[in-house]
């Protein structure tokens, strides 16, 4: 114990890479190599393949499958129908909503792509052979893709199993395409303050169809061993807890003898939540043939089959006095769901976390329900790139913050102003229910406000709009604002489960004798590097440097239960999980340190890596030392060893937000929008790891730059997949994604024992009504008040048209 | 997203590869780049027995220049005909044009000769070719004859190359006067929403000549004949760029997709004929 040599605090601090530091990712070193274990990097002895003949059509009749010619050819092992998986009783499955959904075609099929039969074979090449020999005879049936024709009288029925059920998983069904109806606040209050109100705005707000589109698809590798009865499978699983639970439940194989292995994962955005037919059938197929069995989508099964996001039919109404205080807020949601319900949503909330939608304003009183029906498009519903209906409540409420403002002739920044949750009104509860942590709307909103100059920018948007007047230029500018609440962390058990199984999330560490340690999750990183913020949250708590903690996820033989990765939960739950664990380490590191030192546990503080005795700092005893002696001491009435594990039920969701704007140059003759500032300021409570932060903000603004101004799954009339590739469906290259500005305010969650709040889905969140308000604000001069999305060329060039500025 | 199987063939003379397609008729395809027929294969969407890779047949790569005469082998891929610099100094258009196919990626592989002959009409070289008055030689079993580009397109994918035909070069004279490739597209990597090239000779204020030419507006490649004969001789003034623009739109015939419906693209059309037509005025 040299005083000289004892690095100061601030050097000892920062030899840990805890929080708050820009450390860089662990997991690149792989990724950027090509060195990145993937589902389809597994490769076992004997595998077989597996692919699906899918429906070519949306609706009809199986007539007949000949399953003959592809069963004679060489290297075609089975093709499984739904008649083959009748007996086990898995030609359906249980969905996330309380549905259920048929794994492969059981006398009819409901959406283009849709699983009909699996063929099994040596190689992806004899699969694909077999696929187009597996000969299907449709009888096509009249099919709906308008969820507003859905439950007309005389709509074709799709879902004829459940025809006759009054009663759905969530509440009675008046059709027998209706799902459910949910509803959430004051009907009678809202109705009558809307009634009564000075100034009413009312708009139809769509947010169109979509999907998370991650780089790697969907997939797994299934292998029964038929010795000790043990089903492993490696997959693309957001939650592989749950997915082992669910398969445990509907395979009837013990939970014991299924281990469920995330390995990396290329991006998830809410696509590889689900269970799919695919992951069943290969399971199936590995208990009939014996051999491990992989499956793994192609890009256009993806897009066609796997996990839409959205489609959400808003229709809203906003009252307001006429100095622009918010009254009330009314909202009718039609939710297309597809052919099955499948979202994946907390089992209380079939629309999610529509009830949001009151979003960042002190609004009084509010009524939303929520009508889901079928249609004949995929089933899904996942929250991309958000927690779940999210994006939909924010875009809702920010686009109907915008047609009040026009209504009432007040610019929408001051009127957001004027209504935002004052910083004294936290925790505040709203009318549809939310208990919102903590926020300083006003500050981030006058930040970002400053920041971006908006009064310059109004000022050279009227210039603009002068020279378009006057014939000098084609050119109109926007300015797109918005500010959003979101709601993450999902969630307390006591209102938060998925299947029966609460929401929490776990983490577990082991300290090993020299210092470094291992900590396991519940959660699976698809990109979000958990490895590098997790392990820094715990340098804090621990005093291990980040770099000597080693981060496992994904693996259901060793990581301890929990729910999963999506909705921005992880830093929430399992990041609460993490901290929790570490200082149940701490404690005990306490009483080791305490025995060491020969004094009282409450005589030592805690100082970054070590205990030291209070007052006396010389003495004391390092995280390292003090683990060293956990396993070579004999210390009376504690234990050897040094592990601990917590599991974490979060006492409410975190709510993080930011202030966003947008700025671009639309051209009216061709619709081409030159996007020329992007601000984000977000503000997620503690920041774990800027670094981290930046590059989850850009991630989530391209998603939200690409949803608004040109992604989308669309149908024709006949059902058909209009956007089945890449071609058509729109993922932004480095040419398209504009300069992206950061910004930041820390208000901690006062219930997170970090403080953090989440951060990887906000600027989807906030970015998509960024992005779409400032096509909508470019046109407000010529009366403009909703155009759907996707704005790309021709929808805008289409509102430039029915604006009367072509002539 | 497997093809069927297939046989693959990788002759080095144009003898054996014209051979092949006549030993196996509509079985067999020639590939050059292979990005529209390895997608299609994939898909399953056409049927392909016999694969024959022309890559190895050095005789039809390169870029031949004499004097005004250019002459360029079908397997010349588009980032040579982007870095080939006496080729800009003759047919700078080429350049203009070749930057705004796909990406880099696609170009590296993408040749010259596969884009004029696949006949896909969202591809921009067999407009660029018409607007060149290039002429395509064909070789086949029956021996080697030359087309027009003006003359070879049908309709979509119809040619009036036979089956056993092989485009093996495409020639042109280097133009002169001021020249523009204008494009409208959804994002990298996307074919046209409308594209259109022009090139044009003004001495004194009057149209001395004139071509212009639509890709993706038309089952075919446009070439705007009676804009053309509109514009020769005339005075250039905006009056007479609306009337050819319209003369332009009035040729073509898209068909509505993903991009936008017919009314869209015949609007836009007009703006990057306009604009192809004022920058290149602006050139000359």
């Amino acid at each position: 114990m040299d005083d000289v040599k004892t690095p100061s605090r601030e050097e000892r601090k920062s030899a840990l890479s805890g929080l708050g530091t820009s450390r860089k990712r662990v997991e690149d070193a792989r990724f950027t190599q090509g060195k990145g274990n993937y589902v389809d990097d597994i490769k076992l002895k004997g595998m077989l393949f597996g692919d699906f003949v899918r429906s070519p059509v949306a609706h009809a009749r199986v007539k007949n499958i000949d399953t003959s010619a592809a069963l004679a050819l060489p290297g075609v092992h089975a093709v499984l129908t739904a008649a083959d998986l009748e007996p086990l009783g898995l030609h359906w499955m249980p969905t996330l909503a309380g549905d259920k959904q048929m794994v492969l075609a059981d006398g009819k099929v409901l959406f283009q792509g849709q699983e009909v039969a699996f063929v099994v074979g040596d190689d992806r090449y004899a699969v694909a052979d077999g696929v187009s020999l597996v000969e299907v005879e449709y009888e096509e049936l009249a099919v709906v893709t308008d969820p507003f024709k859905a439950e007309l009288k005389d709509a074709p029925i799709l879902r004829e199993d459940i025809a006759d059920q009054k009663e759905g998983a969530h509440g009675a069904r008046r059709h027998p395409n209706h799902i459910f109806t949910w509803e959430a606040g004051e009907k009678e209050e809202t109705n009558k303050v809307l009634e009564e109100a000075e100034v009413v705005a009312d708009e139809m707000v769509y947010y169109h169809r979509t999907h998370p589109c991650p780089l790697e698809t969907c997939g797994c590798v299934a292998s029964m061993d038929k010795v000790n009865g043990k089903l492993t499978v490696w997959g693309t699983f957001q939650a592989p807890h749950a997915v082992r639970t669910v398969a445990s439940l509907i395979s009837s194989i013990p939970e014991h003898n299924i281990r469920i292995i995330s390995p990396d994962i290329g991006g998830g955005f809410g696509n590889k939540v689900g269970v799919y037919p695919g992951y069943v059938c290969s399971i199936v197929a590995s208990i009939v043939t014996g051999v491990p069995i992989k499956w793994v989508e192609d890009r256009m099964d993806n897009l066609m089959a796997t996990a839409f996001a959205r489609d959400y039919w808003m229709h809203g109404k906003i009252s307001a006095t006429k100095e622009g205080k918010i009254t009330g807020l009314w909202c009718h949601t039609t939710a297309d769901h597809g052919a099955f319900d499948a979202c994946a949503d907390p089992t209380k909330f079939p629309a999610g976390f529509m009830n949001i939608c009151t979003g960042s304003y002190d609004i009084p009183v509010a009524y939303l329900a929520v009508d889901g029906v079928y249609t004949n498009k995929a089933p899904g519903g996942v929250a991309y790139r958000c927690s779940f209906r999210v994006t939909e409540a924010s875009y809702f409420i920010e686009r109907m913050i915008e047609v009040l403002a026009q209504k009432l002739g007040m610019d929408s920044a001051e009127l957001r102003s004027k209504n935002f949750i004052k910083k004294e009104q936290f925790p505040y509860t709203s009318a549809l229910g939310w208990e919102y942590d903590s926020g300083d709307y006003h500050q981030a909103w006058e930040k970002a406000m400053k920041s971006v100059n908006y009064k310059q920018l109004r000022e050279d948007q009227a210039k603009q709009l002068q020279l378009f007047k006057d014939g000098k230029s084609r050119k109109l500018m926007g300015i797109g604002l918005s500010h959003f609440t979101e709601i993450v962390g999902a969630g307390p058990v006591k209102n938060c489960d998925i299947l029966g199984l609460g929401m929490f999330d776990a983490c577990e560490i082991r300290i090993h004798p020299t210092g470094s340690a291992i900590a396991r999750l519940g959660t699976i990183s698809q990109g979000q590097g958990h490895a590098t913020t997790f392990a820094q949250i715990l340098a804090s708590e621990i005093g291990i440097p980040a770099s000597d903690i080693t981060l496992e996820e994904g693996d259901t033989d060793t990581a301890p239960y929990g729910l999963g990765t999506y909705g921005s939960r992880s830093t929430p739950v399992a990041g609460a999980a993490t901290a929790m664990a570490g200082r149940k380490i701490r404690a005990k590191a306490q009483m080791i340190a305490a025995y060491l030192l020969e004094v009282h546990d409450d005589d030592l503080e805690w100082d970054v890596d070590r205990f030291s005795v209070k007052g006396a700092p010389e003495k004391f005893k390092t995280m390292k030392e003090i683990a060293f002696a956990s396993y070579n001491q004999a210390i009376p009435g504690v234990e050897p060893g040094l592990e601990a594990v917590s599991y974490y039920d979060p006492p409410n969701m975190t709510y993080p937000n930011g202030a966003y704007v947008v700025v671009m140059e639309i051209d009216v003759d061709t619709g081409v929008s030159d996007i020329k500032q992007v601000y984000a300021l977000d503000d997620c409570g503690t920041r774990i790891n800027p670094m981290i932060i930046e590059g989850q903000v850009h991630g989530g603004l391209t998603e939200a730059l690409a949803i608004s101004m040109g992604q989308e799954i669309a149908y024709d009339e006949q059902g058909n997949v209009m956007t089945g590739t890449l071609m058509d469906f729109f993922i932004p290259t480095a040419w398209e994604t504009p300069n992206y500005e950061t910004d930041y305010t820390e208000t901690p969650s006062p219930h997170h024992p970090i403080g953090a709040k989440g951060v990887g889905e906000s600027p989807n969140v906030g970015g998509v009504s960024a992005f779409s308000n400032a096509v909508h604000d470019a046109f407000k001069p010529f009366g403009l008040t909703q155009a759907h999305m996707p704005h790309d060329h021709w929808r805008v060039w289409k509102i430039a048209k029915d604006l009367g500025l072509h002539s | 997203m497997i093809p069927s199987a297939f046989t693959f063939y990788k002759p080095d003379n144009i003898e054996k590869a014209v051979s092949l397609m006549s030993d196996f008729g509509d079985e067999a395809r020639v590939i050059a780049g292979g990005h529209s027929l390895i997608p299609v294969m994939k898909q399953r969407l056409t049927d392909i027995k016999h694969l024959i890779d022309l890559s190895g047949i050095n005789e039809i790569k390169g870029i031949e220049i004499t004097g005004n005469q250019i002459s360029i082998g079908a397997m010349t891929t588009q980032v040579e005909l982007i870095n080939n610099e006496e080729l800009f100094k003759k047919a700078p258009i080429i350049r203009e044009a070749s930057l705004q196919i796909a990406d880099p990626q696609v170009r590296n592989l993408g040749t010259i000769g596969g884009n004029v002959a696949n006949g896909d009409p969202a591809n921009d070289m067999p407009g660029l070719m018409q607007l060149l008055d290039a002429t395509y030689k064909l070789s086949g079993s029956n021996g080697v004859r030359d087309v027009k580009a003006r003359e070879f397109y049908e309709g979509a994918y119809f040619t009036v190359r036979e089956d056993d035909e092989i485009l093996i070069s495409i020639s042109f004279d280097a133009p002169s006067g001021g020249y523009a490739y204008e494009k409208q597209k959804r994002k990298i990597g996307d074919y046209a929403t409308a594209a259109a090239g022009v090139i044009l000779k003004v001495e004194n204020n009057m149209c001395s000549s004139a071509s212009i030419a639509l890709t993706n507006l038309s089952d075919t490649p446009v070439y705007c004949d009676k804009a053309v004969d509109i514009i020769l001789g005339k005075e250039i003034d905006n009056n007479i760029l609306n009337q050819v623009t319209e003369a332009c739109v009035e040729q073509s015939d898209p068909v509505a997709d993903q991009r936008g419906p017919v009314e869209f693209k015949k609007y836009v059309a007009g703006i990057v004929i306009k604009k192809a037509l004022t920058r290149a005025i602006e050139r000359t």
